[in-house]
């Protein structure tokens, strides 16, 4: 905790807080009767979710053939949206377990509603796969499982099952990770509650006290789940790209695809996160916890592996003209100027262009521009995968086998309830768990709070923020260098 | 927590300065300490309060081994002994190809382990009554407990003018 802390290093925490004031922010919302936007914000959420589970019964009903695939595009819609969804299931763990490792202070701020989109992200994309076998009562051939049938063991060669381990096991460590990071949390909601509440938070808090060998043995637990929760949330979305990567078709298997795919998802995570986290601190009143310097932090991670995406397009499109392999070439030039070139361009100049803009600072620090750039940045990055999986496919070796793909309204229900399972899971989540760490964020109060930031004496209790503009970069020149904590 | 008839003298203290000043004198005073409970980990207490380092990465290191023997041998198995088939021209027993699910088995069996063990040894689970002292420690008091059953009123006094000293905002006895 006695960290040397920059003094060019911005507070992370606004308003002069004290540990109760704090509490009383970050729990209030879930003690109070819902605002009228999260009404309405549900209502819409559970309509899409309910005729999403509409659609996904009517195609269990009616089989496959309620999608408009067809012989030569076998993987559409459902893909495309699995791949989409587990790439924003990628932002959370990144930011509560690699940013944990890296010491980013400004992670607290934003890792528990990070996580939370996590899982449900990842339970969307779940979906996917699921669905997709057509024969929805035969999944559990998916697992390895001594049967009556020989046993007659699954394939351990296919990365299809790899796939099948790797989501499985995300989703599990992700669920572990948040629920133990939120039960000492949710002990302190018990604690300010009476009756029902206070069962309910009683039970689901799990009897924590905060005793001193408890903290020590959380941190030792969280510490080392970061740990292996890294190359965890790297290997997965590898593994996902295995799925194309170690295929026949071109366009499918180039080696540069995990790289890709794992800066693909951050880029992608992050910006849901970034739509959810501006509209969750206005309306829950959370600014100063999630401050214009966390939103500053995100984009940057989004025009680092926007940047990175962007470079990974062109050394696709070099190297397709550099093999003087002609299925390779034409898998690419049928991107860009074949029948599905508007989707190519979406792509392109969602996740490639766009986010340059994120170079100016001061357009980094608008929440309008990040806005609708997180907007964008998830359709490109939607376009992308659907790019990949139906460009590659439609045109493939035989011309005489050659296809066009458009979803129909069922794919296109099932999409969209999937949005609407996230954004109920999310809203619900708000109502019921605290949206920013309140342990994580007490603990650096004394080195990232404001007061603490901007006084000379490091015990300023008393010393308010006089001169902090928050598009000033650097805050007081007053020569102190450290922050300590006691 | 279990529920003994025990008594437990308490302080809360506003800030994690006064409870680690506090907790240095009552160390280096040999009193006895039952627990001390704060809102946040506070840094520096586990060395103040001699708690032995956790070996809860220990036992994430035994279950991820676990995890990797077992996918790695399961896999093995079923592919050399239990039904050999050539996929692919491939070997019948493809180790490259078993590394996605070796590695997701270590990491699924130390998370799982090590979350299991952590509740277990605190006495945590879905349900366990936590019986705290006060409700403000979960919020912003920083709490000092003696087990104040059997012992003897001059260290009552000690314990009483420690909390004095360092300033207490609320000192009470409690059945616990």
């Amino acid at each position: 905790m006695s960290a040397v802390i920059s003094p060019i290093r911005e507070p992370l925490i606004m308003g002069s807080k004290t540990y109760h004031q704090i509490t009383e922010d970050i729990c209030s919302p879930t003690e109070k009767a819902p605002p009228l936007q999260w009404i309405l914000g549900f209502i819409v959420a559970v309509s899409l979710l309910s005729f999403g589970v509409f659609c996904i019964l009517y195609q269990i009903y009616y089989g496959v053939g309620a999608w408009n695939l067809n012989r030569t595009i076998g993987w559409g819609y459902d893909i495309t949206n699995f791949v989409w969804w587990v790439g924003i299931g990628h932002a959370g763990t990144l930011i509560s377990a690699i940013l944990l490792l890296f010491r980013q202070k400004w992670r607290t701020g934003v890792n528990r509603a990070a996580e939370a989109m996590t899982i449900f992200a990842v339970i969307c994309a779940a979906l996917f796969p699921v669905i997709h076998v057509g024969r929805i009562w035969m999944m559990f051939f998916f697992f390895p499982y001594p049967n009556t049938r020989g046993s007659l063991w699954v394939n351990f060669n296919s990365p299809l099952l790899w796939d099948v381990f790797a989501i499985s096991t995300y989703f599990t460590v992700s669920l572990l990770f948040w629920y133990t990071g939120l039960v000492p949390d949710f002990a302190t909601i018990r604690d300010r509650a009476s009756g029902f509440r206070r069962k309910f938070y009683s039970f689901i808090s799990f009897g924590w006290t905060g005793a001193a060998k408890h903290w020590q043995r959380f941190e030792s637990l969280s510490l080392v789940l970061a740990g292996i929760a890294t190359p965890l949330v790297l290997s997965v979305h590898t593994i996902v790209s295995f799925d194309f990567a170690t295929s026949v078709i071109p366009g499918w298997h180039t080696t540069i695809f995990p790289p890709y795919f794992v800066a693909g998802a951050i880029f992608s995570g992050f910006a849901m996160v970034q739509t959810l986290m501006l509209v969750t601190r206005k309306t829950l009143k959370l600014e100063d916890y999630i401050t214009i310097n966390h939103i500053e932090s995100m984009n940057k991670v989004i025009l680092l592996t926007g940047t990175i995406v962007g470079i990974a397009y062109l050394t696709e499109l070099f190297i397709a003209w550099y093999s003087s392999f002609v299925y390779e070439q034409f898998a690419f030039a049928n991107r860009a100027a074949g029948i599905y070139w508007w989707a190519y361009f979406a792509m392109m100049g969602c996740n490639v262009l766009s986010p340059q803009v994120f170079w100016s600072k001061k357009i980094r620090r608008s929440l309008w521009w990040t806005f609708f750039m997180s907007v964008f940045v998830n359709i490109g990055m939607w376009f992308e995968r659907f790019v990949i999986i139906v460009t590659s496919l439609a045109r493939d070796y035989l011309p005489s086998s050659w296809s066009y793909y458009y979803p129909s309204w069922n794919e296109i229900g099932i999409f969209t309830g999937t949005l609407g399972i996230f954004f109920t899971f999310y809203l619900i989540f708000v109502r019921i768990a605290p949206v920013v760490a309140i342990a994580e964020i007490k603990s650096i109060l004394k080195v990232a709070g404001d007061q603490y930031r901007y006084s000379n004496t490091g015990t300023g209790h008393h010393h308010g923020h006089t001169s902090f503009v928050a598009d000033d970069g650097h805050a007081d020149e007053d020569g102190e260098s450290t922050v300590t904590h006691h | 927590m279990e529920h003994t008839d025990k008594k437990v003298l308490f302080g809360l203290f506003d800030d994690e300065t006064q409870l680690l000043s506090a907790v240095k004198e009552a160390r280096s005073h040999h009193m006895n300490i039952d627990d001390v409970y704060t809102p946040f980990p506070v840094h520096g207490l586990d060395q103040l309060l001699d708690l032995s380092e956790s070996r809860l990465h220990i036992a994430g290191f035994i279950y991820g081994l676990v995890g990797t023997l077992t996918a790695f041998l399961g896999m093995t198995w079923i592919f050399v002994r239990d039904w050999p088939i050539i996929y692919g021209g491939k070997p019948y027993w493809p180790v490259p190809s078993f590394i996605p699910i070796t590695f997701e088995l270590t990491v699924l069996f130390a998370a799982i382990g090590m979350v299991v063990t952590f509740y277990t040894i605190c006495g945590m689970g879905p349900g366990v009554k936590a019986n705290t002292l006060h409700d403000r420690i979960t919020d912003d008091k920083f709490c000092i407990a003696f087990d104040v059953s059997n012992t003897t009123d001059e260290e009552n006094n000690a314990y009483h003018s420690l909390f004095q000293k360092y300033g207490a905002s609320l000192v009470d006895t409690k059945l616990v």
